[in-house]
């Protein structure tokens, strides 16, 4: 009844019972094999352990002595251990919706809590290099294209329009640590050494992208290579389903009831796949042809449609611009609702092509895993594609002048500060994302609970209750990340917005959870699941990595705020201070940046890495 | 708590914490539920047992499919009917713990889920642990159709030997692939 090489162990130490030579390493081999817990019911082993105890009397006062010291240790650590884990945050509510749904669902919170994680990270970083040196400091002079007005209210300021201020950024927030245009040129000076502010700023911005992106990869990289050199679902998924399907943490009766369900529609869709896949290895050459005729046109499409979306977007971004510019005052809602246009206009095109697209998906014939990665993958690219537009529209407008080219490299009458412009927008898009996410658990979510548990009628009964559709709201909060990470340089303040906002999204999706939604039907798996979270946050950072990147070493940079006026774009700052290093250290960066140094730094970092990076893309290939 | 701390001895804590993979709250944690468990002409015998049906009402074990499988794998009675002692509740809870290793909790799902104990897993066990895992009533099984189907893609992943059931070691190569075993595999007080 005991495991087989722990059998051979205890077979080792009866024969080795006698002599104090042996005695003493039987001692040791009891100590070490303590911790190592056999499978043997605990009766036979405190037998065991009598024994050896009245064996061991007889030995050294020394020995005895430093094994209980190695235990006390012991237990010790564990204690430690116990403790540093009870710190976590949101440990209890996720120990709950651990006990009513499972772990697939519980991945998502994980995620909410490691993304907090990152925020509070960055934020820390800003904060030490920024605010801190920022707020010893004075103003700066100026020229044509430094004329910046001040947008703060005068005179009698109506209430409403505080209001207005807050949710747009604008107004009396314009003007403080929350956008870059407050942010000042100088160099503080100590002692010794001179704190270069516009350096400091620069070198944050890519610290904080550096940073995400070695704890993202680090993060996957316990799961993936795990997940891959175990070969993971594709040749075992029946055993897997089968031997390791049931998660014993379940307590809760209701969702013991939906997990067997959930498994038995899992292994009848499995089942269905296999057939499937048989049946379309069978078609005949004409039924190919037509379905791949259908499948280019339904493509198109889909193609003609994202074309749509982004060329509204495009418009909507001008119109708001101009309206805004124009600065006719209408009536309060009206003017928030110009605000917004833009982002009203991405959450509506991210509502309505998820629909279209899982409608289309029906039509093109495709084996179910399939159809659900390609639709997934079609609303990711819609998602973090919407970002890129908007933001192409807005640095379309702000380069674009009277007179071709621009004088000062951007539309300076209109956009005096274009970085707050720019970080307006995104803090816009911050806040209406949030609003949304509310506004949809409230207003959607909890009236279609009522009306599924009180109402009869048919429209409750085809409609059903709200599932916990975790692929959608994972795009959510990557889409939120991804705002803030470009924000980020533009309006440093954006992630000490983004955790309050994940805070309290981590509390509405927990009330909303234990409260509207049964598990999906089609369950996630907790290992490929954190695969897939990183693997689109990681698709979220290289896209806010590109506007960063492109705004900061090509567009020129505002004259008249920010750190950078006496720079033409905020990149210079980088090659201004090494010219001023001394000159042995200039030529050790020279060889350092040039490209041979680069070229043969990334061959040889390939060739290390190359097998994990094989990995992770096969694997991110995979979880989709 | 203090109650409970005088009534598991010191030295009694100090040897089960070295002995299975718990800590020290996990075992007091054990030890009250499972007094709460005991009838209580038998509060203060240390070898007292627990009836099987009274096990099963707690609510970690009382939506588990497998909870008779469970009682009847660590119970250590000789009428094996399944009741446990407190040691025995502890080997159970050590072995569902977060620190538990793969090899011996994969030991113990072989146990749990060998319905026949007769050493392998073959058809009947496999279809028995479908059922378990889907609900025993007509419209919640798989048609025989479909279970065979399954049945024979189980045993073409893990059957190496080709002998037509899964063994042991069969059984524990499947596993240590499998990535969500240990995560699933737990239970905590």
């Amino acid at each position: 009844d005991q495991l087989p090489s722990y059998q051979s162990l205890l077979y080792r130490r009866k024969s080795s019972a006698g002599g104090s030579k042996r005695r003493a390493s039987s001692r040791r081999r009891l100590s070490s094999s303590g911790s190592g817990k056999w499978a043997t019911s605990t009766i036979s082993r405190q037998e065991e352990k009598l024994k050896v105890q009245t064996e061991a009397r007889d030995l050294s006062n020394w020995i005895q002595w430093r094994q209980n010291t190695r235990r006390y240790l012991k237990r010790l650590k564990d204690d430690a251990q116990v403790w540093l884990n009870s710190l976590q945050l949101w440990r209890g509510d996720i120990h709950l919706i651990e006990g009513m749904f499972g772990t697939g669902i519980l991945s998502y919170f994980f995620f909410l809590r490691f993304l907090v994680m990152l925020n509070l990270i960055i934020f820390l970083l800003m904060f030490t290099c920024l605010f801190q040196a920022y707020t010893l400091l004075n103003c700066l002079i100026g020229s044509l294209c430094s004329v910046y007005p001040s947008s703060a209210r005068r005179g009698l300021v109506i209430f409403h329009e505080h209001i207005t201020d807050l949710l747009s950024g604008g107004g009396f927030l314009e003007q403080t640590y929350l956008f870059y245009g407050y942010y000042k040129v100088d160099k503080i000076h100590f002692s010794h050494i001179t704190y270069n502010l516009p350096l400091a700023y620069l070198l944050v911005t890519i610290a904080y992208l550096f940073l995400s992106l070695i704890w993202i990869v680090r993060r996957s990289a316990t799961g993936f290579k795990r997940s891959l050199v175990q070969d993971e679902d594709r040749f075992q998924s029946f055993c897997n389903k089968i031997f390791a399907g049931w998660d014993f943490c379940i307590t809760n009766e209701n969702a013991a009831k939906l997990k067997r369900s959930s498994l038995l529609y899992e292994l009848k869709t499995d089942l269905e796949e296999e057939r499937i896949k048989q049946k379309i290895a069978d078609r005949t050459r004409k039924e190919r042809c037509r379905i791949y005729l259908i499948r280019l046109i339904l493509n198109i499409f889909v193609i003609g449609v994202l074309a749509g979306c982004f060329y509204s977007i495009y418009r909507a971004t001008i119109f708001s611009q101009e309206a805004q510019m124009n600065n006719v005052k209408e009536n309060f809602i009206v003017d928030l609702i110009i605000e917004y246009l833009p982002s009203i206009v991405i959450t509506l095109a991210n509502f309505i092509t998820p629909l279209l697209f899982s409608i289309i998906i029906n039509y093109e014939d495709y084996s179910p895993a399939f159809e659900i990665r390609f639709t997934l993958m079609r609303c990711v690219f819609m998602r973090l594609t919407s970002i890129g537009v908007l933001l192409f529209s807005l640095w379309s407008q702000i380069t674009k002048c009277k007179e071709d080219p621009c004088i000062c490299g951007y539309n300076h009458v209109l956009y005096s500060c274009w970085e707050t412009r720019v970080g307006q927008e995104m803090y816009k898009l911050t806040i209406f994302d949030f609003i949304i996410i509310a506004a949809v658990t409230i207003f959607v979510e909890f009236p279609r609970k009522l009306m599924v548990k009180h109402c009869d009628c048919g429209l409750a009964k085809w409609w059903g209750q709200q599932e916990f559709a975790i692929p959608q709201n994972v795009l959510e909060i990557v889409y939120g990340q991804t705002i803030c990470w470009i924000g980020t340089f533009y309006c440093p303040m954006l992630p000490a917005i983004c955790i309050i906002k994940y805070f309290f999204i981590f509390y509405i999706k927990k009330v909303s959870l234990i409260n509207n939604c049964r598990p999906a039907t089609r369950p996630f798996r907790a290992s490929s699941s954190n695969f897939f979270f990183l693997g689109v946050l990681l698709i979220g950072l290289a896209l806010a990595c590109v506007p960063v990147g492109v705004s900061v070493a090509q567009i020129n940079c505002s004259q008249a705020c920010g750190p950078f006026v006496n720079y033409t774009t905020s990149w210079e700052v980088l090659p201004a201070t090494v010219s001023h290093l001394p000159s042995g250290v200039q030529t050790l960066l020279h060889a350092l940046s040039s490209e041979a140094f680069a070229v043969s730094f990334f061959v040889v970092t390939w060739y290390v890495f190359e097998a994990d990076v094989l990995y992770f893309l096969f694997s991110v290939w995979l979880c989709f | 708590m203090g109650t409970t701390a005088s009534q598991l001895g010191k030295d009694s804590l100090a040897e089960y914490q070295e002995l299975t993979f718990l800590t020290k709250q996990e075992i007091l944690l054990a030890h009250k539920r499972f007094t709460e468990l005991l009838h209580k002409d038998h509060k203060g015998d240390p070898h007292a047992r627990v009836p099987m049906d009274r096990v099963l009402t707690l609510p970690e074990l009382k939506s588990n499919p497998f909870r008779k499988r469970i009682c009847h794998v660590f119970s250590t009675s000789e009428q094996k009917d399944g009741s446990l002692t407190f040691e025995d509740f502890l080997d159970l809870l050590s072995a569902f713990s977060d620190s538990a290793t793969l090899e011996i909790k994969s030991h113990y799902a072989f146990r749990i889920f060998d319905f026949d104990d007769d050493g392998t897993l073959d058809s009947g066990d496999l279809e028995k642990l479908v059922n378990c895992l889907t609900g025993d009533t007509d419209d919640t099984r798989l048609t025989t159709e479909e279970m065979r189907q399954l049945i024979s893609n189980i045993l073409e992943e893990s059957d190496i030997d080709k002998d037509g059931t899964v063994n042991l070691s069969e059984f524990q190569h499947v596993i240590s692939r499998s990535p969500d075993f240990v995560s699933s595999f737990k239970i905590v007080l």
